[in-house]
Formats: structure tokens, sequence, C-alpha cells
């Protein structure tokens, strides 16, 4: 049950769990087989919400359960014995789990987020144990070199070295952030993580301070998180009941907290340094690097920065070993990466693959393909940051060199599916809306230039392009990732010089024809009766809040291109198919 | 109000002294940053009263007006736009009946808020209601759930 899992109702599921059970008087003999769990995230949020029934040692896991059907699942399978085999999960479900390798989400959908013993009970803590009892901070930062662990919020900058200059800095406080302002539209890695398995991040944390030797830590979470955000409270209350936080950690010399600070809703927080600024209180403005800050961070001391995702794989790397975790991925890119895979996908939800993997074994095998048997058009990965790969790119492998190598990039792992109903002009205004308003507006290259390739869009999809405009956006595009101060600024640019590149034909039919070929831009639309299928049924006309249809009962109807506002309501409306645009 | 203010200074003596928090508290209470508030902690803490309102103005979560009583946001991200999230925005303007620029009724029921992304994806296109997350929402159901809320106010 992560967020995706309570909206769709997984609260309820439980309760009518806890219900029948008790009606039917066999909770008690059958808790020890039959106990519930709340579990985290499991990847297939599109079927939510999925039930595990183990009965017997043998695991049924359900789909699409609504809390009217539980009593039969109770009836028919708990007391019967017998799967009610038509809410079973078909065969894509495993097809889905497959080709998947699972580290940072190992223990996601399987422990109790909210229950510290449940993570003890697969192993949790103990790497914490071990790093204390038996190691050194260099031993540790010599593990996580080993083990090849990049940065997982976008950059890929090797963890192990980021440790290791902050560990030689000479201060009498330094401090560790875990950067859980997971910002990027269309991005839920980090917030599963959290909410499914929190311990993990924690831990990692605690790891990560005594390996650069800090004895205070903050983790910036988005306040749009809010149960992420009490799962985290509820973890951090119980490990410092159990001495894993707080003074004299197991006995041993070292003391640690971790304290939470809200995010309050600024996308250029998650770059390091605004983060810093954001959690000293102050607007949330980058400043100009060097000096970074595992030099001179938060308050003027050494501080090092890591995302939640490779946090999580710390535990899991000093238990099972650098070189079992260096045995996934690439020679540059090594492990796994957690993805979310959404847009017009089947199986849209959470993955986590070993990095090199194709592209076309994510979107076909553990995607289950195009939703609605479309045609696939692209994918957009890395948010407004990046770029989109197209359908004859379908075999790059996705790791942080090869997606670079085609304009785009593994960003912090959003992957949107677009088919071709999407324009991708309109997708590039979109992360142009979004980074001009979420540009901090100090330095004026990312302030101005990204209203300017903003407004140089909504001309081009309103249908008042000018010639030259593809090359005034390639221009001012490249200005403004030369000069820009932070990371924000230096890859706005990167939707429109990406689908620039790839679809200029697109961008030259909305400027030349005044067309949108996807049927997207609404000035560039048209809505008219297709009179061969119109049969005079008058819902059009109904829904019309413009008055612009008019016709018979029984007569086929007609638009007024003067009146219409080209809404779209009658196109929906339709149930014959009768409204064609373009 | 006075009173609150009081307590909330305590707790920000007690915080390390940061701004941002003490405006989360102060929204907490009252809902918005009432300007008299944000007047009242500048005299108290000698601040200039400009680095609270740059703070205010410069996060998102920050509001200077009262909100309604029913909150609605719709989610904007990559996710929900591909799935329409603009056609939901249109019909709730219209539905509501908001003046232009405005995101809140002038009776003071509801507010249309937009955010960037709640990071539930894969059930978009996501509405909010009243901290209530609606995943696959479609225009239709959308307008039921208002409708329910409006009746509910005219009961009361």
């Amino acid at each position: 049950m992560g967020t995706g899992g309570v909206a769709a109702g997984g609260s309820e599921v439980m309760d009518a769990f806890k219900k029948q059970l008790g009606r039917k008087g066999i909770r008690a003999d059958v808790k020890k087989h039959c106990s519930m769990h709340r579990v985290g995230c499991r990847g297939l949020c599109a079927r939510d919400v999925l039930v595990d029934v183990i009965s017997n040692d043998r695991k049924t896991t359900y789909q699409y359960i609504r809390p009217e059907m539980v009593e039969k699942i109770v009836t028919e399978h708990i007391i019967g014995g017998k799967p009610v085999q038509d809410w079973v999960v078909s065969e894509d479900y495993h097809k889905f789990h497959d080709k998947q390798i699972k580290v940072v989400l190992s223990d996601c959908g399987i422990v109790d987020p909210e229950d510290i013993d449940s993570y003890i009970s697969v192993g949790g803590y103990e790497a914490l144990k071990k790093v204390l009892s038996t190691m050194t901070p260099t031993d540790i930062i010599d593990i996580i070199k080993k083990s090849g662990l990049r940065g997982r919020g976008g950059a890929g900058f090797p963890t192990g070295v980021k440790w290791e200059i902050c560990n030689k800095e000479v201060s009498p406080q330094k401090y560790i952030i875990c950067n859980a302002d997971e910002g990027d539209p269309g991005a839920f890695m980090d917030r599963s993580v959290i909410e499914g398995n929190p311990h993990a991040v924690i831990e990692g944390m605690i790891i990560g301070a005594y390996a650069i030797g800090a004895d205070k830590g903050y983790v910036y979470i988005r306040a749009e998180y809010p149960l992420a955000v009490e799962r985290l409270e509820n973890a951090l209350k119980q490990a410092r009941a159990n001495n894993f936080l707080g003074k004299k950690i197991l006995g041993k010399n070292f003391s640690f907290d971790i304290k939470i600070k809200l995010g309050a809703g600024a996308f250029v927080c998650g770059e390091e340094t605004a983060l810093i600024a954001s959690i000293e209180g102050q607007r949330g403005m980058p400043r100009a690097k060097p000096p970074f800050p595992v030099y001179k961070g938060l308050w003027g001391k050494p501080t090092v920065i890591n995302n939640v995702e490779t946090l999580a794989n710390v535990p899991y790397i000093v238990r099972k070993g650098a070189d079992w975790y260096a045995s996934f991925g690439t020679e540059k890119s090594k492990g796994t990466k957690v993805f979310a895979l959404t847009g017009k996908i089947r199986n849209s939800g959470l993955i986590e693959v070993p990095m090199g993997i194709p592209l076309r074994e994510i979107i076909y095998d553990i995607g289950g393909g195009i939703e609605n048997n479309k045609k696939f058009k692209a994918v957009q990965t890395g948010g407004p940051s990046g770029g989109c790969i197209t359908a004859d790119m379908l075999d790059i492998k996705v790791d942080f060199e090869s997606l670079a190598s085609v304009g785009s990039i593994v960003g912090s792992g959003g992957m949107v599916v677009l088919d071709e109903n999407d324009c991708m002009v309109n997708i590039a205004k979109f992360f142009l809306q979004f980074t001009q308003s979420e540009s901090c507006g100090k330095c004026v290259p990312c302030r101005i230039g990204t209203k300017r390739l903003l407004e140089i869009l909504d001309r081009i999809t309103s249908g008042k392009g000018r010639e030259g405009d593809i090359g005034l956006l390639e221009d001012l595009a490249g200005d403004i990732k030369a000069t820009s101060l932070c990371g924000l600024g230096q890859t706005a640019p990167n939707p429109i010089l990406s689908t620039i590149k790839y679809f200029r034909d697109e961008y030259e039919s909305h400027i030349t024809k005044k067309k949108c070929p996807a049927g997207v831009c609404r000035d560039l639309l048209s809505y008219m009766v297709l009179a061969e299928f119109c049969k005079g049924c008058g819902m059009c006309k109904k829904v019309c809040p413009a008055g612009a249809i008019t016709g018979e009962r029984k007569e086929t109807h007609k638009i007024d291109p003067d009146l219409c506002v080209k809404c779209g309501a009658c196109f929906e409306a339709c149930k014959f198919k009768a409204i064609g645009k373009g | 109000m006075e009173k609150i203010l009081e307590k909330i200074c305590t707790d920000y003596e007690k915080h390390e002294g940061n701004i941002i928090s003490l405006l989360q508290n102060i929204q907490n209470e009252f809902g918005y940053i009432p300007e008299g508030a944000v007047i009242w902690f500048s005299r108290k803490l000698d601040i200039p009263a400009s680095r609270f309102f740059g703070i205010v103005t410069f996060y998102a979560q920050f509001h200077l007006t009262p909100r309604g009583k029913n909150i609605i946001t719709t989610c904007c991200g990559t996710a929900c736009h591909v799935k329409g999230s603009e056609r939901l925005i249109t019909g709730l303007l219209k539905e509501l009946s908001l003046p232009e620029g405005e995101s809140t009724t002038p009776d003071k029921e509801f507010t249309l808020e937009r955010v960037n992304c709640v990071g539930a994806c894969s059930i978009a296109p996501v509405v909010i209601i009243n901290d209530k997350v609606h995943g696959k929402m479609s225009a239709d159901n959308l307008m039921k759930e208002i409708k329910k809320l409006k009746e509910a106010g005219i009961e009361k």
C-alpha cells in the first residue's frame, strides 16, 4: 500500500478482510498462516489493489480487488481452499517481474513499512552492526567505491568518491543530507522507496554518516508526500527506540541522529546548494560552485548530499559485498536502477532493472507494450532536464553513457511513454512551462531565456509560428545551456533540443502548414461532424458549451466553426465516432 | 491571534530559528499566511518583513489569501498531462465558475490548485479532493464529486 494503493482503496480492502475473517470466526485459528500484513508499493500500480493470499505455503496474487470482492475470496479460497481463478493475476503479471532485478526494491512490498521488526527479520540493520563492529570508515568507502555505486538522483557522481572527499575534510561538524525532494514530474521512485521500506534509507544514512564522520543528518522531503513523511517519522522513532540512532549507537563510540525537513514546494530545491539554503530557512536559490558542499555545505560545514535511492542501496551492498553489486550493470554504470514507468503504457508502475538493459525489454516485456494497441512514438526520460528516445532507437541500452549519447539522460528515473496521439511540440512546451515557472530567478539566462523559449513555443502551437523559429529556438537553447548558473537552467532547453532533433517535421508542420499532426494543439484543430457516422442522437449538441452545434433529431448535425471553442467535449461525448478532428 | 503567535514564537526559538518552519506553523494554524502575522513577527524578531514575504512568495506551498472550504488539487505532472489533466482543469474552471486569474470562488467554498506532481503517475490523471487522492479521474466522475461537495455545502 503506497500512495497509489491507498488511493485505489487499499485500506478499504484491508478493512474488508479484517471484517470478513472476524465474522466467519476463523481469525484466531488461521492467523498463523494468514496473518495480515500491510506492505509498501510492489510495482505494478496499474493493477491496484493487489492482494496476496498465502495458504498452505502457496502464494496466490489477486489483482484489481475491491472491498466487495473480499467475501468471496475468504469463503472460497481461505476456507474452501480453492483460489478464485478469475481474479488471479494474469501471466503478464509474472512477465512484469521476470526481467527485473530488485536490490533497492527487494524488500519493498515484502516488509511492513511501519514495523521495524519486519525489516530486521529480513536482515535489516545487519549491515549497520557489521559496520560498527568490524569496519573503519575507510573500509566502507572502499566497498562503496568498489561497488561502482553512482548517485541515483540524476548526475551519477560516484558515491564512494564523494564520501571519501568529505571524510578527508577536517572539521568538528559535518552533515549528511538525504535528498528526498523528488520534484521531476513523472517520477516517484523515492516516494515509493520511503513508503515501502523507510528503514533501508535510514540504515544507509547511518552508515554514510559513520563513513564521513557526521553526527547530524537531515532528510529534506517534499510536503506533497504526506504518507512518506508519516512513515519516515514513524521509522525514525522506532530506530531511536532500538538505539540505531541517538547517543552511542549499539554501545559503540558513535552518535548520530536524523531530522526531517519539509520542503515547501520549489522544484529548484532538488539542486544541492538550493536545498542547503532551504534547510537554513532562506529562499531556495542555488549559488555558484565551487566550493562544493562536501567542502562547504550546510552552515558552511562539509556536507554530503545523497539521493534516497543511492542511500537505500548502501545496506545491501555492505551486506552482500561490492562484487555482488558490481556484477549487475555495465562497465561504467554498475548495479540496478529504479524507474517510474508511466504514460501510455499497459503496465505502468515502478520497476527496477539492471543498468544496460535494452529499452525494448522495458517497454514491451516489462511494460507489456502500448496501451490500447496504439503505435509507440517515444519515451521521455529524465523529466524536464531530459530528452526523448524514438522508435528506431528502441534497442539502446539504458545506462548513464548510452542515454547521454542520444541527447537524453537517466536522470532521476522517470520514463513517460508517448504514443501516436501525443504532440512532441506540446510535450516540449509542457516542460518549458514547468522549468519557466520553477526558475528561481537568480540568473538572467534561465529567468529570461526560458521565458523567451516558452513564448516562441506558445506562438508555434497557436498557429502563429514564423519561419526561422526553429533556428531561433536552437540558438537560444545553446546560450541558456552554456551560461545558466545551476542544473535547472543548464538542462531546461534539453526537451526542446531533443524534440527538434528527432521530430523536426512536427515543428515544421505547426509553423508552415499550421497543422498539429497528432491533433493536440487546440488552436490548430477544427472539429467537424462526419455525416456517414452521425445518427442524429443529439449528444454532441447537449454537451457543447458554446452552442455551436445545430441539427434536428435523427438528422446529421453540424458544427459552426465560428462559434466552436474547440474544447473537444463533442468528440468525447459521441458514441458513434462521428466527430472528426484535424 | 496574539496567543497563537506567541506559541509559534516559542517553538521558533526552540527550533534553530528557521523562518520556513515558522511560516509553515503559521499556515497550519490559520490556513494561510495573514499579513498581520508577518508584521507581528517582523517587529517581534526584528527581521525585515520583506524577508518573510520573499520566502512566502518563493515557495508554492505558502498562500497569502484565505483558501476555500474545499481544496481541489489537480496534478499537472507529465503522466497526468498526457492523460488529459488539462481537460479536467478546463472542466473545473467552468463548473466552479472561477473568475479569471482567481483560484478561490467568491463564496470561499472551493479553491482550485495545481501541483507539479504528486508521484502517483501510474494512476494518472490524479485529482486530490480535500486530501483524498483520486486516480484515473474522468471529467464525468470529477463533476459528480464536485456536485456532491456543492450539495453538502448547501445542506449546511
